[in-house]
């Protein structure tokens, strides 16, 4: 056989590996739409789920929970994260102590999320006396998200060209200022798809939150934003059902007569949400850094 | 004649191997001197040895001392932010940051403190005038830096140390990376800067150090083989290999 027949087929070979992901991915999609969008209505995103006996109604308090959970899971993983991975990246000396964080990182990023669910109703659920909470959600998830986002964000700064952050320093200025001033700006690109791959996972995680954040949500009053009132929905302690745990509650013990009707319909708006998401923060993500840098 | 930078049996160490071997010479104030000699023999370790850049590396070890004014570099106490806001570098590859021309001329100024738009502004002018590229990017100072020329990109990183004030230049082989007209640009602004500051360029040009520098040090495989005035060491030279490698026997 002759080389350039070899390089024909492999190039086949690698086209059409690449064909079935891409169908396997619209196949999913595709099916998933299909069978949820006609569900999705006006009613299905504005108002509460209907009660067991007649049905119907909507998903809201479920849809604002996924993108509450996410920003107060957020707010706890990027600074962690971000602290994290700049210390890896700038400040860990290479050692018996740099390779233990580095093990713990690695084993914490493949603890299974039943486990980390487990170990977060145990301690942010029954020790704080929280309760099935958001917070407590969002403290499990951000278990489970940091060791992604450390990864990631020391990957994304040691990536940034060693010769930038010398002429910075050359100049007089401090590290931190460099950090500041060079490096996380060049690294940004890179911390924004490590947010984005952490912000999937909470969208779509369950596991993990059935014995944090719970699978119920409290009638909710959305006209009132004090955040210690028991019905706001702002409330970080209440407990709190998302997507994604909706979705697995009512395939697997509602009775509602509409159940599969519902789940499609969360299914759906499920993947659009994370679809509009994921590319909002990418957009942003791109402004930032054009407005931060100077590559046009 | 007075000297800026005095250096006193300075030694080198990457872990184990030794790079920079009994280093003794000094270096005048608002003169050139110009460091010689083949790949890999020791002059960009001296070079950032003298703004202390080699501290970045893991494992460098030093013994001796530099001094500049009169003051030990390698003291325990010195501060290594204010050591390189005197001793400003220009680096072998041109490094601007991904910022536009404006902003790299600033970036030093700014965050040592300086906000008003006036100065700054005045600041990019004088500098970039300096460094022969007033003329050529006046018109786009807001356009990225990382879209000028090789030549241009190594012309601003020269403005952007310049924005800094420092009283000394250490230069790596700027020219290696520019054609025959930026390059003797680079050298009448070298000539110029020398009336207020003192700067060591590292060349493999033997004809650049002789048109630009005022004294000349031969580098050997981590010695400094032979010190003097450039015309000296180009015409007399004391040392066979000093001879051999000017003749360009071996390099
Ligand atoms: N970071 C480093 N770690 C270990 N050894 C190094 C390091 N940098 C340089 N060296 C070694 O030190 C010696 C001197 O290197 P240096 O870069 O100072 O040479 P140079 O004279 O600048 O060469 P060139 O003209 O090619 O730039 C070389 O043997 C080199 O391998
Ligand atoms: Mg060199």
């Amino acid at each position: 056989m002759n080389a350039k027949l070899t390089d024909r087929i492999a190039t086949i070979c690698f086209y059409l590996i690449a064909f079935l992901i891409l169908s396997v991915l619209a196949i999913l999609i595709g099916f998933i739409l299909y069978q949820g969008l006609h569900v999705i209505d006006w009613t299905f995103i504005t108002q509460p789920p209907g009660s067991i006996l007649t049905g119907g109604g909507g998903v809201a308090p479920q849809l604002f929970n996924s993108f509450y959970l996410l920003v107060l899971t957020m707010l706890i993983t990027i600074p962690i994260g971000l602290g994290g991975g700049i210390y890896m990246a700038e400040y860990a000396k290479p050692g018996k102590w740099t390779q233990m964080i580095r093990l713990s990182i690695e084993v914490l990023s493949s603890l299974p999320s039943i486990v980390v669910g487990l170990f977060g109703l145990l301690l942010f659920v029954q020790l704080t006396g929280w309760g099935f909470s958001l917070l407590s959600g969002a403290l499990a998830l951000s278990v489970f998200n940091l060791p992604l986002m450390v990864r990631v964000v020391e990957q994304a700064i040691s990536a940034v060209p060693k010769e930038q952050t010398e002429a910075s320093l050359a100049l007089g200025v401090t590290h931190w200022q460099t950090i500041m001033k060079v490096i996380l700006p060049a690294a940004l690109p890179g911390i924004i798809t490590g947010f984005i791959l952490a912000s999937g996972r909470v969208f779509g995680e369950a596991a993990a939150l059935l014995f944090t954040a719970g699978m119920t949500s409290p009638v909710l009053d959305f006209t009132n934003w004090d955040p210690s009132s028991p019905t706001s929905p702002l409330n970080p302690l209440r407990p709190a059902s998302t997507l994604a745990v909706h979705i697995w509650k009512i395939n697997s013990e509602s009775i509602v007569s509409d159940a599969s009707k519902i789940a499609a319909g969360s299914s759906a708006l499920l993947i659009i949400g994370v679809l509009i998401f994921n590319l909002s923060a990418r957009f942003l993500g791109q402004w930032f850094y054009k407005k931060l840098t100077s590559t046009r | 004649m007075t000297a800026k930078i005095e250096v006193h049996d300075f030694n080198l160490f990457y872990g184990k191997n030794q790079a920079l071997h009994d280093l003794n010479f000094q270096l005048n104030e608002r003169e050139v001197t110009a460091f010689i000699g083949p790949s890999g023999c020791g002059k960009s370790t001296f070079l950032r040895s003298i703004n202390r850049m080699n501290d970045l590396i893991p494992n460098v070890k030093v013994r001796g001392q530099i001094k500049i004014d009169q003051q030990n570099v390698y003291d325990p106490h010195q501060d290594l932010v204010e050591l390189r806001k005197h001793v400003g570098m220009v680096f072998q590859q041109p490094n601007p940051f991904p910022l536009s021309i404006y902003d790299n001329v600033v970036y030093g100024p700014r965050i040592h403190g300086i906000s008003k738009k006036a100065e700054l502004n005045e600041i990019v002018e004088r500098t970039l005038k300096q460094a022969n590229l007033w003329d050529e990017v006046k018109d786009r100072l807001d356009a990225p830096a990382l879209g000028l020329s090789g030549g241009q990109q190594q012309r601003l990183v020269i403005a952007r140390v310049l924005a800094i004030q420092p009283d000394i230049i250490l230069m790596d082989e700027p020219a290696s990376a520019l054609d025959p007209i930026s390059t003797e640009r680079l050298e009448e602004l070298i000539i110029q800067l020398k009336e207020s500051y003192t700067i060591v360029i590292v060349t493999h040009n033997m004809q650049q150090a002789q048109r630009i520098s005022d004294q000349t040090a031969f580098f050997l495989n981590g010695y400094v083989v032979e010190f003097a005035q450039t015309q000296r060491l180009f015409q007399q030279p004391t040392q066979q290999k000093t001879a051999e490698y000017i003749a360009g026997q071996f390099g």
